[in-house]
């Protein structure tokens, strides 16, 4: 049975969506991880003060695409989105975990007084930022290689602990870095920071190469265990690949060339992670769970499906418009951060112009990956302990 | 350890108290989402209207604290949603593709909501004085419908509707009949009313205290009569629908009625009972009022209630003494609050004078938390009155919750995390104002000086075009 035209037009919908967060989620992540290989609290101001800066205003509209892909999911293919929340329990509550932790060191950090406080808060933002991307990675990667069971009976721990599972979560973490460093790159130029802009774009290129190599390697690691996905990646999906090396190598040419137009340098970087998103939805096709579950005995009926496309549409009227106005006014520095964190005392005692973003003060690069890796030991034990027993009952 | 995780995992409580804590969390912050915004701009819409630099004050730091709840409001709502798969697959992989269209739609507002949060927040500066209090409208209507499709969710489960079931899959769907279910116009209208209560009589209740101790100018008065009123106009409303809606209920859910109303056998002249607890199937220290039950429900003492004896035992809900006392508090303290509300009208009505003595003022710096007990004690009456079923009638809560094993972990961790996020909501404000209140002698003065119309706005450049035009800072720069 072929799927439907519904169920392929929502399944593209869903590729969109998840493209539109990996790029915004993704940008927003990377303000993080960038923010946590700052350095120490002098060296790492300017950096972070920027980071904050270019993100802070955006960072709410950033996550709700991710509440589009849950709500898109279990509306338009309820079964495999039940199956994935079973099976997967474990790095999507992981993921979830860095999510709540990223919100309260967000909140918190603007308003924390004491710098003690602002390490601390500053810490858990900057190590959630590692943990929602890694173990979004790993639940795409179990998707990918056709490990997750239709009808699980309980948490799957080999899906997404499979080398090409931590590979594509490694993918996830190093790709957020190059999107945000690419972003960050002409947000430094426009605001006439002319070492901060070769700061990112140094950066941009570091992780673009990385990101580069990981995406290569998982590739090379797909062959083997996910050999539907793979044949689709050099087959019917070849030219999105193509395309997105293309723009990868293009985006690095442009870094090199010191050719740092707004525009063109973001849209590229753009096109070289969305295409690669586009690829792997097309690579999966016809299945939802390779070769386990197919789009069509996925999906869900087809008024629930013509219903997705209504809410899309009216996404496109009234959010796009909105989403418009948002990075119109952020781009024209018309919103300015320094609102909520700067005291409005502050503001009337430096007069017209509008004080500066008060340097938010890192933690030590120390402080900073011993939270980073306290939090993950803690989380890998806790799997250990708690889940393995029950692996498969 | 394996065979605990196994027993724990068979037992549907973990996931049950996990997604009621964290819903019972995420709700009193949606409120401010949802209201929290009107009385902002109903503040800065006096504000520019009337150059009152007092009111401009208030309507910054409003935004200010709106910041931080929607910020963490975003949070818990991305727990929620992540929630419903993981806690409830087997209700998401049946029924996902009916109770998914309301989602669906909550999203989109949502996402508008989101986005003019941003601009409303961060504009202040740089935007001309009524672009911006325009920006924040769309915060104002998506807030009200994105309340309305998420509550349209819940009212699904309590009256499914619009769905073909074939061998326990959905052949297909009416979006229309998913949405405006028979529980939705209720349902949806309660807790709009709920949240400009709760966001309206929360904030009076911080300026109440204000007030009590003794600081009595404009601004404190400003802030508290602002949020008090629109919670004054939903008081009266909501008693009304509260009336409405226990009869519908009665009428929809009689065995959920019947829990609430403590109706053991179907009968006439049913009694009311006001508090008690039930053992054993008999009331202790309650108030029987004679065949009330009955007026209330068919405006005459012949109407016969339906008592829960009409299902097995397996089908009724359990705690029935917690149904019953939430469903008693919940209407006390609708009552409170309306007579609250009534008194500062009459007052207002023939002295065209805030009433600011401490016998008012003690039980107004109080409403706040009574309409969330209020509200939570209402969300504890519709759910748990909803078990074991999870779609009424249709799917039992043990088979839609998940098999993985992991549920008291994230129940623990969960627990201490909305702890941390708790004191964020709380404390995050509170220190905010402990820094406006020390904040520079001069600011102060521009507080405490009650501003006329004429004085202010001549010399006071409105907030927002103080960058632009060169002026030093907003209203508190003087």
């Amino acid at each position: 049975m072929s799927p439907s035209p519904d169920s392929i037009a929502v399944a593209a919908i869903l590729c969109v969506v998840i493209a539109a967060y990996a790029l915004f989620g993704g940008a927003d992540f990377g303000g993080g991880i960038w923010d946590l290989l700052a350095g120490g609290a002098e060296r790492g101001a300017s950096p972070r003060a920027l980071i904050d800066e270019a993100i802070t205003p955006v960072w709410e509209a950033n996550h709700v695409w991710l509440i589009f892909i849950l709500v898109l999911s279990w509306t338009a293919f309820p079964p495999a989105f039940a199956a994935v929340m079973t099976a997967l329990f474990v790095p999507l509550s992981l993921s979830l975990l860095g999510i709540v932790l990223r919100g309260v060191g967000f909140a918190f950090r603007h308003t924390a007084e004491r710098l003690r406080m602002q390490q601390l808060t500053g810490a858990l933002f900057a190590a959630s930022s590692l943990i929602t991307p890694f173990f979004m990675g790993t639940v795409i990667g179990a998707v990918a290689t056709g490990q997750v069971p239709v009808h699980p009976h309980g948490n799957v721990l080999a899906a997404w602990t499979s080398p090409t599972a931590i590979l594509t979560g490694l993918l996830f973490v190093a790709a957020c870095a190059y999107v945000s460093a690419v972003f960050l790159v002409p947000e430094a130029r426009r605001r006439g920071h002319r070492d901060l802009t070769r700061y990112f774009a140094l950066r941009a290129t570091a992780a673009g190469v990385l990101t580069g190599a990981l995406a290569g390697g998982t590739f090379a690691e797909l062959s083997a265990s996910a050999p539907h996905v793979f044949a689709g990646l050099t087959g019917i999906a070849l030219p999105l690949v193509a395309v997105s090396i293309a723009a990868g190598i293009a985006v690095l040419g442009m870094l090199w060339l010191r050719w740092y137009h707004g525009l063109v340098l973001r849209a590229t970087a753009a096109i070289a992670v969305a295409t690669v998103v586009f690829g792997w939805g097309l690579a999966q096709y016809p299945y939802l769970f390779p070769t386990a579950l197919t789009l069509a005995a996925g999906s869900a009926p087809k008024a629930s499906l013509i219903g997705e496309f209504v809410v899309a549409g009216l996404a496109l009227l009234l959010v796009a418009p909105g989403f418009a106005l948002l990075y119109f006014l952020q781009q024209r520095r018309l919103l300015t951060a320094a609102e909520t964190d700067t005291d409005l005392r502050l503001a009337a005692q430096l007069g017209p112009v509008p004080p500066r973003q008060p340097v938010a003060v890192a933690a030590p690069i120390g402080t900073r990956l011993t939270t980073a890796l306290v939090l993950a030991v803690l989380a890998i034990r806790a799997i250990k302990d708690v889940f393995a027993p029950t692996d498969r009952r | 350890m394996g065979i605990a995780a196994h027993v724990l995992a068979v037992n549907p409580v973990p996931a049950r108290s996990q997604m009621g804590s964290s819903l019972g969390f995420h709700i009193i912050l949606a409120c401010f989402g949802v209201a929290f915004a009107a009385v902002t701009m109903t503040a800065e819409w006096i504000g520019i209207k009337r150059g009152d630099a007092a009111a401009l004050l208030l309507a910054r730091r409003w935004s200010k604290v709106m910041a931080v709840l929607v910020a963490v409001g975003a949070v818990s709502g991305t727990v929620l949603s992540y929630e419903m798969g993981l806690l409830w697959p087997g209700l998401m992989g049946r029924f996902g593709a009916a109770l998914g269209l309301p989602f669906s739609l909550e999203g989109i507002f949502f996402f508008l909501e989101a986005i003019f949060v941003g601009v409303y927040l961060y504009g202040w500066d740089r935007l001309p004085a009524w672009a911006h209090w325009w920006s924040g409208m769309p915060i104002v209507v998506a807030g009200v419908l994105g309340a309305m499709s998420v509550v349209a969710a819940n009212s699904w489960m309590n009256s499914p509707a619009g769905y073909t079931l074939r061998n326990g899959k959905i052949t297909s769907i009416d979006p229309v009949s998913v949405f405006f279910n028979a529980s939705t116009p209720y349902e949806t209208a309660h807790m709009v009313l709920a949240a400009y209560m709760v966001t309206g009589f929360l904030v009076a209740g911080v300026y109440a205290v204000g007030l009590l101790r003794g600081r009595r100018d404009r601004y404190h008065r400003l802030g508290f009569a602002i949020p008090f009123t629109l919670a004054g106009i939903a008081a009266p409303l909501q008693v009304m629908m509260g009336d409405i809606i226990a009869r519908f209920i009665a009428h929809n859910q009689p065995v959920k009625f019947a829990a609430m109303e403590y109706v053991s056998r179907t009968t006439r002249d049913a009694p009311e009972w006001l508090g008690g607890i039930l053992i054993n199937g008999h009331v202790y220290f309650g108030t029987a009022i004679p065949a009330f039950d009955s007026i209330l429900v068919g405006f005459s003492p012949r109407t016969k209630v339906i008592g829960w004896d009409t299902v097995p035992p397996a089908q009724r809900p359990p705690l029935d003494t917690l149904i019953h006392l939430s469903f008693d508090l919940m209407v006390g303290i609708g009552f409170f609050l309306f007579a609250l509300a009534a008194w500062q009208g009459w007052w207002w009505w023939f002295h065209r004078r805030l009433l600011v003595t401490a016998w008012f003022l003690v039980p107004a710096a109080l409403s706040g938390v009574a309409a969330v007990a209020a509200m939570e004690a209402g969300w504890i009456v519709t759910e748990v009155g909803r078990q074991p079923w999870v779609v009424y009638r249709v799917l039992l809560v043990s088979n839609a919750v998940t098999p993985s094993s992991g549920v008291p972990v994230t129940l623990g961790v969960m627990l201490a995390l909305y702890a941390v996020l708790t004191v964020v909501s709380i404390g995050v404000p509170m220190f905010m104002s402990r820094r406006w209140r020390r904040g520079a002698p001069a600011e102060e003065e521009a507080e405490q000086v009650p501003y006329g119309p004429s004085q202010t706005y001549a010399e006071v450049p409105v907030a927002g075009r103080s960058a632009a035009s060169g002026h030093p800072g907003g209203p508190e720069a003087r």
